[in-house]
């Protein structure tokens, strides 16, 4: 594209080592990618392949152990309200009602109350929350505070968004509500997003492309584009398509999932787990 | 089913939102405000209930005990009645004599607990985000920390040019390290994520500090001023029986060595609702600075 590029994201040769006293950990080896400008990335991976610690490093927590890490061509140097991120924890803020914590970005960057809480109600209105706006968080379900998570994410209008299993603790239906809603405001807002979880179907559902994850030290196994034509709806999760990119997935996470949960299982052993696995939903494995 | 919902919201542009919103908020009955309060605080008046019927009993049986002179092996016999000591509180009240004790008493506490809050909330949070801080300070509080407040008497009066000064020196030394310890482990319970979050909203360093730390160890810090409260009372107290003119502390203590036995329980009644009531306002202030927190 000829436009001044808004989101771009590369990691080139990006690696992580956490100091421990064992030694140096090796988190991530190697990780090579590329979000384009409002395209919709999700990475799929074994728990503790180095997932959140990718993500990190693109939010500005952690500095790259060797390769680069950039946005539109800068390397990132610390956190900033150009790249919003949604936890894995839940993170509103306890004593912010709905409506303070979505003004908190903005009220960061020096804009006035009034203006602030027109841009918040605006938001909130758009995600269906209008409802809830003088709640404390505690006062609201799972589904709705990570709804709430995101529009305050959105509120400064961020080039990039970043995604850390954000549905991970939440059950089946509110699940769908949330993926509906994430791709809605994706679609309008045009931002790229880096989407991390553990579920072959939301990674398929919602993305353009799919990186896999090798087991630690975490590096990219495969990619995969999602040829799904959009708006996707949830009848589409049962098209042979869909099926057919599922089972591509499932194979190339099968190994990954099993070397992650039997690092010190026999060989022997491993055979007769893989055997069990057959057929069987490996999602719920990851 | 759900698929049509999902399908819906997916071809309308418009609302971001699927999910059904707004239960609870509409389905409030008309007249039936009354009756809903009643039952959402039926709770409270049973505990109230109880409460009154259990101080009943109490002050039942101190009458029965000291009325009768009982003794059994605890001895009874000059210890006042109820009757007594509310005849004595009757003519302490209409004695502006008692009323100064209670005064001087209530400034010495204000004065000890608000220099105390005043400090050891700012130092702990200093001491918490800031690491060189709490090197440099941490050995000396550990030392000083486990000495009584009493212990600091003959220090106070030999540091202090008048005897007001050390009263309120011994008082604020009380109440100072339960706060700076509560706030120091408020601080260092903050939880991470939440400080990354402002991070990625762009707070820097101040932003941080005030709307998240501060905010995060609130509840911590106002256990940690009620605690000091209670600890201030019993600082007050035990230095004005030894060093003291006036004071509450002070008249319970002059009325042993006068032989006005109802006027120690009156004494000591006075200070128990002084505890009460102080504690009561701390907990009435935090409601007021930490409306998330739920009351309980
Ligand atoms: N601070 C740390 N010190 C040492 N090792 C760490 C640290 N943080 C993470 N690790 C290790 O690095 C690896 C990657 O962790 P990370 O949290 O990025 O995994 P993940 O893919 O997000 O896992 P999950 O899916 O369970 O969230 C893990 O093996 C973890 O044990
Ligand atoms: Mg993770």
């Amino acid at each position: 594209m000829a436009e001044k590029s808004r989101g771009l994201i590369e990691v080139r040769d990006f690696c992580l080592r956490y100091e421990t006293m064992e030694g140096a950990v090796e988190a991530v080896s190697n990780v090579s990618l590329t979000v384009q400008p409002g395209e919709f990335v999700s990475i799929i991976g074994p728990s503790g392949c180095g997932k959140s610690t990718l993500l990190n490093a693109l939010a500005g927590f952690l500095k790259p152990s060797s390769g680069r890490v950039t946005v539109d061509g800068e390397t990132i140097s610390g956190p900033s309200a150009d790249r919003g991120m949604i936890f894995q924890q839940y993170s509103l803020f306890p004593w912010m009602t709905v409506r303070e914590n979505v003004e908190f970005g903005l009220k960061m960057r020096g804009i006035r109350r009034g203006e602030r809480e027109r841009q918040a109600r605006t938001l909130l209105g758009l995600a269906g929350l209008t409802p809830f706006e003088d709640y404390y968080p505690d006062r609201l379900s799972g589904g709705m505070k990570q709804r709430v998570g995101i529009v305050r994410a959105l509120a400064t209008g961020p080039r990039i968004l970043l995604l850390d299993e954000p549905f991970g603790a939440l059950d089946a239906q509110t699940r769908l509500i949330m993926q509906q809603i994430l791709t809605n405001m994706w679609q309008r807002l045009k931002i790229s997003v880096l989407f991390v979880t553990h579920d072959l179907d939301e990674a398929i559902f919602l993305s353009d492309r799919v990186y896999v994850m090798t087991a630690r030290p975490g590096s990219i196994k495969a990619e995969i584009v999602v040829p799904l034509q959009r708006p996707r709806q949830p009848a589409m999760t049962l098209s042979s398509e869909f099926l057919g990119l599922r089972r591509g997935l499932m194979s190339l996470i099968r190994e990954e999932s099993i070397r992650a949960m039997g690092g010190e299982v026999s060989a022997e052993a491993m055979k007769g787990l893989a055997i069990d696995l057959e057929g069987q939903d490996l999602a719920a494995l990851l | 089913m759900e698929a049509v919902a999902i399908r819906s919201t997916a071809s309308s542009e418009p609302p971001l939102m699927g999910g059904g919103s707004q239960p609870a908020l509409q389905s409030q009955p008309a007249g039936g405000r009354t009756h809903r309060w009643l039952r959402l605080h039926r709770a409270e008046f049973r505990a109230t209930l109880i409460g009154l019927v259990s101080l009943a009993v109490f002050v039942a049986l101190w009458q029965y005990l000291t009325a009768n002179r009982i003794t059994l092996y605890v001895r009874f016999l000059n210890i006042p009645t109820p009757v007594d000591v509310l005849g004595r509180a009757v003519i302490a009240l209409h004695n502006p004599v008692f009323g100064d004790h209670v005064l001087i008493s209530c400034r010495r506490i204000l004065l000890g607990f608000l220099l105390a809050g005043g400090i050891a909330v700012p130092f702990g949070l200093l001491m918490g985000r800031y690491r060189i801080l709490r090197e440099i300070a941490f050995p000396i509080c550990e030392v000083l920390r486990p000495i009584p407040a009493i212990a600091w008497v003959p220090m106070a009066i030999m540091l202090w040019p008048t005897n007001e000064g050390s009263i309120v020196f011994i008082t604020f030394l009380g109440s100072f390290f339960p706060i700076l310890i509560n706030t120091l482990q408020g601080m260092a319970s903050v939880d991470p994520v939440l400080v990354r979050a402002a991070r990625c909203l762009g707070a820097r360093e101040a932003a941080v500090f005030r709307e998240v730390y501060l905010p995060a160890s609130l509840p911590q810090i106002f256990t940690g001023l009620t605690v000091g409260m209670g600890v201030a009372w019993v600082s007050l107290i035990a230095a004005e029986m030894i060093s003291g003119q006036f004071g509450i502390g002070y008249f319970t203590w002059e009325a042993y060595s006068l032989v006005q036995y109802s006027d120690i329980a009156l004494g000591m009644i006075t200070i128990g609702l002084l505890g009460l009531a102080s504690s009561f306002a701390i907990r009435i202030v935090g409601r007021l600075v930490m409306p998330w927190v739920a009351p309980r």
